[in-house]
């Protein structure tokens, strides 16, 4: 027997449970119940109910076990009006959903009822397609890629680490890239710092990297700091970004922007190689440990050279930096673990990744509640600085130059 | 015995090994033991008055000494020791 549009409401009216706007905003806001939106994109980025998903209707057979593994999870689907939200939510329950309902009235009468919502960044058609691959994944979305367009991270280095990072965040839409960086480009760095190019020898490295970036994704605006990071610009240079990653090359910088990072509370990203070796962890101002818990006084120069004197496999930095960006991103999108607390070694020749435990130190100069007390005192704790030990005295060591020969 | 890991910048002081297993029952022993096979390596590990550099982390089963018992955290057959510099580069 054929049935009429009205048999087939009426069917969906019997099997699905209705709630009112009301109902529903009161399961959002206890986090009880995961709200769908089902309407087309183009109704979607007009406005929506905050932290709800959306899989348009067409899809919803195709996205929601990706979006929502649990079949028994609370389901509040809605619509514009509350009409094809009842068929969404048939479909779902078809699909083995146990606890499905449909928002009575739509979005329409949600905002009527002045409940709150939210329009979404617009992306651009380009930009939908740019970020395709983004935008499929639930945990990034168009939400998630807005929020990358507005975010800034700054890169202290357009180096073996800072090189690759670049190019990934850039790549990913990252919308501000600060790169701190007064060095230009050497032949010696082409191994690995692949973000250059042989025409680029001689270059300011933060021009080189605004050009390679320029091409390789418009959206992104590069900021170049062509200075040396010192402690009468630190302050000034991080301010107002989201996420500082450490690619420098020399302890003394390192040490500076730890303290100027944990007092300006901005995450910071570390990654350090020697030869064929690296470390990586994510420094979370007051929630995590700060480069001083883990290393609370710098090395002798003779036990920690830098690359232009130890040498590294460029695809070490290439890997670390890969990895800063992904806690960067993961920072920035607000998902996953970062690695804040956990301190991972890479090793190239053995292929294998280890992870260590890492604590903040009650007693840290810089980010211990001792310490910040002090500082709103205006009497900040004294902390170990740079070159400031014993000279050390290490014979042993072959293939190193002279101490301080760090770059 | 206890495998104890050396960083890459201490390797050159223990013949190139990244491993060296020494026998000891705590991290004191592991050092003292380390350091009277390679006499170089005393310098970079420990001050004058016999404590750890503060710039040398020791990690056994992936948790700094530090936080434990320090030189006379216990170290049993087997348990992984990691001695960590900080590394420079970038």
């Amino acid at each position: 027997m054929p049935k009429s549009y009205a048999d087939l409401l009426r069917e969906a009216r019997n099997q699905v449970a209705e709630v009112t706007p009301a109902e529903t905003d009161a399961l959002r806001e206890g986090g009880s119940a995961t709200l769908l939106d089902v309407r087309e994109d183009s109704e979607w980025e007009q406005g929506h109910v905050p932290g709800a998903v959306h899989i348009s209707k067409s899809y919803i057979e195709q996205e929601i076990e990706g979006a929502v593994p649990d079949r028994n999870a609370r389901i509040v689907a809605y619509c514009a009006g509350g009409v094809r939200s009842l068929f969404a939510a048939q479909t779902l329950r078809d699909m083995g959903y146990t606890n499905v309902a449909s928002m009575s009235g739509g979005f329409q009468q949600w905002k009527s009822q002045g409940l709150p919502w939210s329009s979404p960044v617009v992306l651009s058609s380009e930009q939908k397609q740019r970020y395709s691959r983004h935008l499929l994944i639930p945990e990034v979305g168009s939400a998630g890629q807005a929020k990358l367009l507005d975010s800034k991270v700054l890169l202290i280095g357009a180096g073996g680490l800072g090189s690759p990072a670049a190019l990934y965040l850039a790549a990913a839409g990252v919308g501000t890239i600060g790169i701190v960086d007064f060095d230009v480009v050497d032949l010696s760095n082409l191994q690995r710092q692949v973000i250059h190019g042989t025409d680029r020898i001689g270059e300011k490295k933060v021009e080189s990297a605004r050009r390679t970036i320029a091409n390789l994704n418009p959206d992104v605006k590069v900021v170049a700091h062509d200075e040396m990071l010192v402690a009468d610009n630190v302050d000034r240079i991080i301010a107002g970004y989201d996420v500082i990653l450490d690619g420098t090359d020399t302890f003394e910088t390192r040490y500076l922007l730890n303290d100027a990072a944990v007092i300006a509370n901005i995450p910071v990203v570390h990654a350090s190689v020697f030869r064929f070796e690296g470390q990586l962890t994510v420094f979370q101002p007051y929630e995590g440990p700060c480069y001083r818990c883990l290393y609370p006084t710098p090395p002798p120069p003779e036990l920690a050279p830098g690359c232009s004197v130890a040498g590294v496999l460029g695809v070490v930095p290439g890997i670390m930096g890969m990895l800063q960006a992904n806690e960067a991103l993961k920072l920035l999108l607000g998902i996953g673990d970062t690695l804040a607390g956990r301190l991972l070694l890479f090793d190239a020749l053995d292929t294998t990744f280890t992870e260590l435990k890492l604590r903040r130190d009650p007693k840290c100069p810089v980010c211990s509640e001792a310490a910040v007390a002090a500082r709103a005192a205006g009497k900040p704790l004294a902390v170990a600085t740079v070159g400031a030990d014993e000279p050390f005295v290490l014979g042993s060591v072959a293939g190193f130059g002279a101490p301080g020969a760090r770059s | 015995m206890s495998a104890v890991w050396i960083p890459p910048v201490l390797r050159a002081s223990v013949g190139g090994e990244k491993q060296v297993a020494v026998d000891g029952a705590s991290v004191r022993e592991l050092v003292s033991g380390l350091v009277t096979r390679f006499p170089t390596l005393k310098s970079q590990l420990l001050t004058e008055e016999g404590d750890l550099n503060r710039f040398v982390n020791v990690y056994v089963n992936g948790q700094d000494v530090r936080y434990l018992a320090g030189l006379d955290t216990p170290v049993a057959d087997r348990d992984e020791v990691r001695l960590l510099p900080a590394m420079a580069g970038g």
